[in-house]
């Protein structure tokens, strides 16, 4: 029996034949129903793939994902894609090494073509106490048994000829990370992949949908108030990304989050010349070029709170001017697009994936500049905490609780790059 | 990207500033007596208002003073700006128009229209 549903060559062909016109939705848009066994609030990619695990893992399809814009339309589909686990800390690098080995099998899973590409990433030391630092992480990577190789100045110029390699810049390149196994994904199509993976399990995707109250009895969580009336559930999964403070205020929580812009930019197109991803934390620059020949181009976060993505052109003018010393090749680029995200960071640079004092309520958030990389692990490990109440060993030091208890896991510099 | 007018050099590019987060957070008086949780509460938990934030900002490159702002971090729109020491102004603004906090026009844009402002 032919699958209708499934993407293959096959289907391609058959729908060329009617020219195109007969191809399947993605995914339904149905109404909210009037409860259900389990809510996320928050269709992004985190969310999405929550959904997606929630019912693939643990059976529970009885699920509504609601999000205030639409599908793609959030930071996910909005960001420079780069994917990689070379952290330092244990805790970070066994998170972060379960997502990067869900993302080398996810276009053959969800039967969607995520373009992940394993380009490799590199990570650019400019002076002595970079050398140390990143010599540091590369052993940490390694008794993880996470790949990861020292490149000096001259294999650093022959992984990546473009690179300005001379001793006379101002921040001259000392040397280098690598991990191989890091690189980049069409970013939107694994938030499309996910969602269309999940409706087909039984999720309700409700868009435009935006969550105004949570509703809680007895110290449980009953339900949540939305633009579109009352849903109840007794299982809440909140992943807002950076207005996850917004909806914790609602429930009388207050979270250590600060929301704070994050800016990226794309250039426009040319014929390839950047096979790799390029990263540096000690002059805040990285950049990729996607499969439409842009560069991508990555800023920083704005020093101050704020929710209207969008950022200081002087964080813009900063991270161009690291690019064009770096690739002096890129000096007549014109940037096309530019776009600021609103990102929730964690005092500690680190994801919170935890219960709260609410019973039913849990939060993923604070991922602040980084979160795509993990989506798919992210996703997982809130996925099991939802529904055994209980946090998977791989999320279990991402709790709230850990600013009290001193167990921080500081990921400030030591990710390889600065939050 | 807005600019600040600091109460000692006038207006300038922010740029110049650099924000020193939430305002009037005291330091407890009685360290020794904390718990765990309130040392949390003091050194982590932050309001990240969307909507009238109080927060401190520094004049780095310029007259290096210290001063407090209100601004709704909604639209970026500066309400006040006072000197450290002074109680934060009572402030009467539009609470943005739907509860997440969204200005009435765009996603965070300001509105061009200057009665859609708060």
């Amino acid at each position: 029996m032919f699958n209708n549903n499934k993407y293959s060559f096959l289907s391609i062909a058959r729908n060329a034949l009617n020219h195109h016109e007969n191809w399947q939705k993605t995914w339904n848009s149905p109404e909210p129903k009037k409860s259900y066994d389990a809510i996320i609030v928050g269709g992004g990619g985190h969310g999405l793939t929550t959904a997606y695990y929630l019912a693939k893992n643990h059976g529970i399809n009885n699920i509504a994902v609601i999000e205030k814009g639409w599908i793609g339309g959030g930071n996910t589909g909005r960001n420079t894609t780069i994917i990689r686990s070379n952290y330092l800390w244990d805790q970070s690098a066994a998170l972060y090494e379960h997502a990067l080995k869900l993302w080398e099998g996810m276009s053959q899973e969800l039967n969607y073509n995520v373009m992940f590409s394993q380009r490799g990433v590199l990570n650019v030391a400019h002076n002595l106490h970079d050398v140390r630092e990143l010599k540091r992480r590369w052993h940490a990577n390694r008794l993880n048994d996470i790949d990861c190789e020292w490149l000096d100045t001259k294999k650093v110029k022959e992984f990546c000829p473009i690179i300005n390699t001379s001793p006379n810049i101002r921040y001259p390149v000392l040397g280098a990370t690598l991990q191989r196994r890091a690189g980049t994904a069409r970013h939107d199509a694994v938030a499309w992949g996910y969602a269309r993976g999940a409706d087909e399990m039984g999720v309700d995707i409700i868009q435009n949908c935006e969550v105004t109250g949570i509703n809680v009895k007895n110290g449980n969580v009953t339900g949540i108030e939305t633009t579109k009336g009352t849903i109840e559930s007794n299982k809440i999964g909140i992943a807002a990304a950076g207005h996850t403070s917004v909806i914790a205020n609602m429930a009388g929580i207050k979270l250590p989050l600060e929301s704070k812009p994050l800016q990226a930019l794309v250039s426009e197109p040319v014929k390839p010349v950047i096979d790799t991803v390029v990263m540096s934390n000690t002059i805040h620059a990285y950049v990729s070029q996607s499969d439409k020949g842009e560069l991508v181009i990555g800023a920083g976060t704005d020093g101050y709170t704020s929710y209207t993505q969008r950022g200081g052109f002087n964080i813009v003018e900063d991270t161009l001017m690291a690019i064009v010393e770096l690739f002096p090749i890129f000096s007549r680029m014109k940037m096309l697009r530019h776009w600021g995200g609103i990102v929730d960071i964690c005092p500690d640079a680190s994801p919170i994936i935890s219960k709260t004092h609410i019973n039913g309520l849990y939060f993923n958030c604070g991922w602040g500049t980084g979160g795509f990389k993990a989506t798919p692990g992210s996703g997982w490990v809130f996925a099991h905490t939802i529904a055994n109440d209980q946090a998977h060993e791989l999320n279990a030091p991402f709790t709230i609780n850990r600013f009290s208890s001193g167990e921080l896991v500081d990921e400030h510099g030591a990710a390889a790059v600065a939050h | 990207m807005f600019l600040i007018n600091c109460p000692y050099c006038g207006e300038r590019d922010q740029a110049e500033f650099s924000c020193g987060g939430e305002a009037h957070i005291a330091r407890p008086k009685n360290p020794p007596e904390l718990s765990d949780d309130q040392w949390a509460e003091y050194l982590f938990l932050r309001k990240n208002e969307k909507g009238i934030h109080y927060e401190r900002w520094n004049h780095e490159y310029g007259c290096r003073q210290w001063f407090n702002l209100a601004r709704n971090t909604s639209t970026d729109e500066i309400l006040a700006v006072y000197k450290m020491g002074e109680a934060p102004p009572k402030l009467k603004a539009n609470i943005p128009a739907t509860p997440s906090g969204e200005p009435s026009i765009g996603s965070g844009n300001l509105s061009t229209s200057k009665k859609d402002r708060f």
